[in-house]
């Protein structure tokens, strides 16, 4: 809502040094977000002066015809000005900008020799004077401006203007009256009701008219006004303040509409009567209506669509958008003027059902105050009447449905037990009278809010105004009580110690968005009947490329991957840890909506869990480039599907859980370089090199590797038992053994670990063969065993025991032939 | 070590005749005297001084001499093994000596060579910012709650008081999921977390939520569809916006430092009533900058103020839709933008920075905020 502050001022008597950012301060103070406060004019100077045109010699032989001009402009010698517009004659009044004068715009006027002439100033169009779009001709003055006087003063030129964001509780906020209300309340001072006209004791009805359906619209106001001068100009003042508020002048009997909404916050409509036929009747729609709109869309009504119909038909759709059909036009000359109170709820239906927002709907979607349609038309009538010549018809069509009147009560010191600040009853009696409640009761109160405050429903709206007036400023702070809270819940410190311990071990976190698109899934080169294929879909997607949420994090990743190449970081590792979204094996289901009116009941909150869909937790991170650098030490290291295996294990080891690998093939990775990862004989995710049509289709780089793990399936560890540390010395036995080439090593280690037994400390794998020492086919796995008891020192027959019952093991289990043995 | 030898046998004395001891004692001097550095003093220092040597050996027959003849040998050998040992100590010192003044010398390397063999990594500021925020209120007791991403509708609006067809339901441009009557919505605020919390919780309930949310605006520098809400909710007996100023001045405290004022504007939620827009006092200026002529403040944009979120009492309404009683309970809640916080604390000024997951941005951050 944007308010000049000098129309605000007709309705409240501020201080007459009030600046615009004052009042903004103190509006902001009581809750009218004040977004900024412009100053058009300010920086015009003057002389600025109302001319009269005496002469006109017109210039040929330029591009365009030139008009050099004699102008009276209240001094003792006319002026001489260069003109290029032809929409004035001799003898009309026009702004004058004399040298040494400042536009708007800083633009400084000064006498030059312009088209072989001497211009001594220019004559000015609304555009070039800050008050109007039109720069088409120059501005012509009514007869009745004096020349030589100020025009400055006389336009209005300098204004200041604030523009509120009207938060959508307070409604009566979108009008000039209303925040004049607040303005009148921040300062203390006399406010004018804009809409308190007396009305005529109206007896007859005008334009017969009848509410069908109460629950659409519980009041209706139609008046008339006849012989209206459809040629008839919109005063200058009045376009200004339009211009001023956002709004672009159209014609008078439009603008006179327009600026009462402005003014008094009720959307008015305008009919030509003579497009009318029979009785108008408000109701909602029949199916198959249509109806063709001011912006001359044929609009397919909805049977909740509120309609205004007369007996042919849909004739506008009531506070959104009047008909094409009966709109008043250039020759409309008798006015129907239709003032009504319609239901938010169904205006706001039909704003998103048509997707047709206008300033109407906009304030009937934020209630409007149901005592202003007789009031407001009446001054609609009687402006066209004083502005366009029309005589008003005597009479009022006024059609209502009874509306039982909101009361609410109170204990006195409610706003106090809300603000933790003691008002007393008198104050809080005093503020709910000035907002216009009335009060009546001692320690109860009974609080009846006024017409323009349909959103004080409820005990603490009430409180909220008492204590918004008495100022948010003075409420104290009290410190905060200790609770005793419990800090973090293992899963919470879990995903914690899993993030720096990745970019501990130098990955960088990324956030991507988790839209992606069908794309992606081939991409990943998934199957036709893979599970992650089946995700959510949104209706509304920002990018109909990218309508679906992500099933795995991976593509997220790969594309930041590919941006950080694209800018020129050749070895970059890269994390994210986010959810992933699957819905169920039977998709997405409804999800209730249980009633607000009191808790949920416990099978009600178990449907709305069970409508979600599963949402895990999940950690994946993508490597490219090397792993170590190439420097003077000697090259690089690359990165491989190998570093990505090692992040699980990394993840891993922060969930203090053992991680099993296995060999797998599973899309996006490459078949001969992806490991299951297990913990025990849950399945927790996938690492290694990825897929080269992968690496393809998102233009990273060769090798690129990746992990994926669900985190949520990692329960957080149990506390670790203190290990018993042997001071006994350790012996130490190194076996190489020869398996078949495709044996996992994993399984090698681990009979080699369960044939050792309890003495065994450690193993650790330190060299692989393959060559002509081994054979065709044939690798050799070379292993340290590390022995150790926790009560003596081994003998080497021990250690020699032990080692020789790990060597069987392997051999029963894989073959496994001790290398020169 | 060997036991005293009991049985008397004169041929294994042969090592303690004197000129034996004093040839071992010669050859030992002489070898310290020739070791050239530490590592031949080490060599000398094992084989004429070490458990194995001959005189270490001499030492050990003294027990196998008969008694009259043990003070004399012992005398001898403990002479000459002191004396190695002296010389040993000497020569130790002069070699240290020499190795300090001319091999460490020799030895130097240049210490400027770049060593980055250990990749690099970082959390993401918003991560950590999150969490440091979440931390202050975790500080004074609350706990962390959470709340799925794709909520039902009636979490996200209905309990909150948004009306169906009220305006506030359609300024929070929400994702819904396909189909549009599914009642489930990518949350559009960590709000919904509230009534989670207050559903699965005990009274009194004191708990802040982080989490990602989602609105249908596109990215540009100051907007983007994904971000980041903390939310904190306070439920208990007799709680007035007096403790909710108090907790934000604590957070803006432990977020910011000592002395900064807070700001409440009145404002509107469907789901606090009253509600209030929250500011505190810039950080950087503290207000200075709005004072004519005074230099201009980038974080505040010299405004004095720096908006921090929305906040307000809950609605009584919200705990009824929880099944709490308001006559009993009242609360307060408040919702901080994460993004926002990292850009004026920070100074970030795009948020596509945020987004798109340069490691040239993050990096700089660390683990920590």
């Amino acid at each position: 809502m944007r308010v000049p502050l000098s129309w605000l001022r007709e309705h409240v008597e501020l201080p007459a040094d009030v600046t615009g950012r004052d009042l903004a301060a103190k509006l902001i103070a009581v809750g009218l977000e004040v977004e900024k406060v412009e100053s058009p004019g300010h920086d015009v100077t003057g002389p600025l002066v109302v001319g009269r045109v005496l002469a006109i010699e017109e210039l040929t032989g330029f591009k365009k015809p030139i008009r050099y001009c004699r102008v009276e402009v209240g001094e003792p010698e006319p002026r001489n000005i260069i003109c290029g517009a032809r929409n004035f004659a001799e003898g009309d009044k026009v702004v004058v900008a004399l040298p040494g004068s400042v536009l708007p715009g800083g633009f400084a006027i000064g006498a030059r020799k312009t088209y072989g002439k001497m211009s001594e100033g220019m004559m000015c169009s609304v555009s070039e004077l800050g008050i109007g779009d039109d720069h088409s001709g120059i501005l012509v003055l009514p007869d009745d401006a004096e020349v030589g006087a100020d025009a400055i003063e006389l336009l209005g030129l300098r204004d200041e203007v604030l523009d509120i964001a009207v938060t959508p509780d307070r409604g009566y906020a979108l009008s000039v009256r209303g925040v004049a209300r607040e303005a009148a309340l921040a300062y203390g001072a006399p406010f004018t009701d804009p809409a308190a006209v007396p009305l005529p004791a109206d007896t007859e009805r005008s334009y017969p008219a009848s509410i069908a359906d109460p629950t659409a619209c519980d009041r209706f106001v139609l008046r008339e006004v006849r012989g209206f001068d459809p040629s008839a100009q919109t005063p200058l003042w009045m376009r200004v303040r339009l211009y001023r508020a956002g709004m672009r002048p159209v014609s008078l009997a439009v603008d006179v509409t327009n600026y009462l909404m402005l003014e008094l916050g009720q959307p008015l409509h305008a009919f030509d009567r003579g497009k009318l036929t029979g009785e108008i009747v408000v109701r909602r729609a029949r199916p198959g209506e249509k109806l063709e709109t001011l912006d001359h869309v044929v609009r397919t009504l909805d049977p909740e669509d509120i309609l205004i119909t007369d007996e042919s038909g849909p004739i506008s759709m009531a506070g959104v958008m009047g008909g094409l059909h009966t709109e008043i036009d250039e020759k409309s000359t008798d006015i129907v003027i239709e003032a009504a109170h319609f239901d938010p709820v169904g205006i706001a239906r039909a704003v998103r059902r048509h997707r047709l927002h206008s300033e109407a709907s906009y304030r009937f979607e934020r209630n409007v105050d149901r005592e202003l349609p007789l009031r407001a038309s009446y001054r609609a009538v009687q402006m066209l009447a004083e502005l366009g010549g029309a005589e008003i018809v005597p009479g009022v069509t006024h059609a209502e449905a009874p509306v039982e009147p909101v009361t609410i009560t109170i204990p006195a010191d409610h706003p106090d037990k809300v603000a933790g600040v003691t008002y007393g009853r008198d104050t809080v009696v005093r503020r709910l009278t000035e907002i216009g409640c009335t009060v009546t009761g001692d320690e109860e109160l009974t609080v009846t809010p006024p017409s323009w405050r349909p959103d004080l429903v409820d005990p603490n709206d009430l409180a909220e105004e008492v204590i918004r007036l008495e100022g948010y400023e003075n409420i104290p702070a009290r410190p905060p009580r200790p609770i005793a809270g419990q800090g973090l819940t293992p899963a919470q410190r879990q995903r914690r110690r899993v993030g720096r311990a990745l970019a501990a071990a130098g990955y960088v976190e990324a956030l991507s968005y988790p839209f992606v698109g069908a794309k992606d899934f081939d991409d990943l080169q998934l199957d036709a009947d893979d599970d992650r294929r089946r995700a959510l879909r949104l209706a509304n997607p920002l990018s109909e490329d990218e309508p679906l949420l992500r099933t795995t994090l991976l593509p997220g990743l790969l594309k930041t991957l590919a941006r950080n190449v694209g800018r020129g970081q050749a070895n970059v590792g890269l994390y994210e840890m986010g959810l992933v979204y699957r819905p169920g094996p039977d998709g997405v289901r409804r999800a209730p909506r249980p009633p607000v009116d009191r808790g949920p009941t416990a099978e009600e909150v178990a449907s709305l869990e069970a409508a979600l869909p599963d949402q895990p937790l999940r950690v994946a991170v993508v490597l490219a480039g090397n792993r170590e650098p190439a420097g003077w030490w000697g090259p690089g290291r690359p990165a491989s599907w190998a570093d990505a295996i090692e992040a699980a294990r990394t993840v891993a080891r922060e969930a203090g859980v053992e991680l099993t690998v296995k060999a797998d093939q599973h899309a996006p990775w490459h078949p001969g370089r992806c490991a299951a990862l297990y913990v025990g004989d849950l399945l927790i995710g996938h690492a290694g090199e990825l897929h080269p049509r992968v690496v393809q289709a998102y233009g990273v780089p060769p090798r690129t590797a990746a992990m994926e793990l669900e985190l949520s399936r990692l329960a957080p560890s149990d506390a670790v038992r203190a290990p018993r540390v042997s001071t006994y010395p350790v012996a130490t036995q190194d076996v190489a053994l020869i398996v078949d080439a495709d044996r996992p090593a994993a399984e090698v280690e681990a009979a080699l670990r369960e044939g050792a037994g309890e003495l065994l400390e450690s193993i650790r794998l330190f060299d692989v063969y393959t060559g002509d020492q081994v054979g065709e086919g044939r690798k050799s796995l070379a292993f340290t065993l590390r022995f150790r008891a926790p009560d003596r020192t081994l003998t080497a027959e021990e250690a020699g025991r032990a080692r020789d019952a790990a060597v069987a093991k392997a051999a029963e289990r894989t073959g496994a032939v001790l290398r020169g043995g | 070590m060997s036991a005293p030898n009991k049985s008397y046998d004169p041929v294994e004395v042969s090592a303690l005749r004197p000129e034996e001891v004093d040839r071992a004692r010669e050859e030992a001097l002489a070898a310290v005297a020739a070791a050239a550095d530490l590592e031949e003093l080490k060599r000398v220092r094992l084989a004429h001084a070490g458990d194995r040597s001959p005189l270490a050996l001499a030492n050990r027959e003294i027990g196998a001499l008969p008694p009259h003849a043990r003070a004399e040998a012992g005398k001898r050998v403990g002479a000459a093994r002191k004396a190695v040992a002296e010389a040993l100590k000497r020569r130790q010192a002069e070699l240290e000596e020499e190795r300090d003044r001319r091999v460490l010398i020799e030895e130097t390397v240049d210490v400027t060579l770049p060593w980055d063999r250990a990749p690099r990594g970082a959390r993401h500021p918003l991560t950590t910012i999150a969490e440091r925020m979440a931390d202050v209120f975790i500080s004074m007791g609350f706990e962390m709650a959470e709340g799925p991403e794709v909520e039902a509708e009636w979490y996200n609006f209905d309990a909150l008081n948004f009306k169906p067809d009220h305006p506030a339901r359609t300024m929070q441009d929400t994702f819904f999921v396909e189909s549009e009557d599914s009642g489930l919505v990518l949350r559009t605020h960590t709000s919904p977390v509230q009534v989670r919390a207050l559903l699965s919780r005990p009274l009194p309930v004191y708990v802040v939520a982080p989490g990602r949310t989602f609105r249908t605006d596109e990215l540009d520098a100051t907007h983007t569809p994904v971000f980041h809400q903390l939310e904190g909710l306070a439920v208990d007996e007799g709680l007035t916006m007096a403790d909710l100023r108090g907790a934000i001045a604590a957070f803006v405290e432990g977020m910011f430092g000592e002395g900064l004022n807070v700001r409440l504007r009145p404002s509107y939620f469907p789901f606090t009533e009253p509600s209030a827009e929250v500011d505190m006092q810039c950080f950087v200026c503290r207000g200075a900058s709005v004072e004519a002529g005074a230099p201009p403040c980038r974080t505040c944009g010299s405004e004095g103020w720096i908006e921090l979120g929305g906040c307000g009492m809950v609605n009584p309404r919200v705990l009824v839709a929880a099944g709490i009683d308001p006559e009993r309970y009242s609360g307060w809640a408040f919702g901080l933008g994460v993004e926002r916080t990292l850009m004026f604390r920070h100074g970030v000024e795009d948020m596509h920075d945020m987004v798109e997951g340069d490691v040239r941005f993050t990096l700089p951050f660390g683990m920590e905020i």
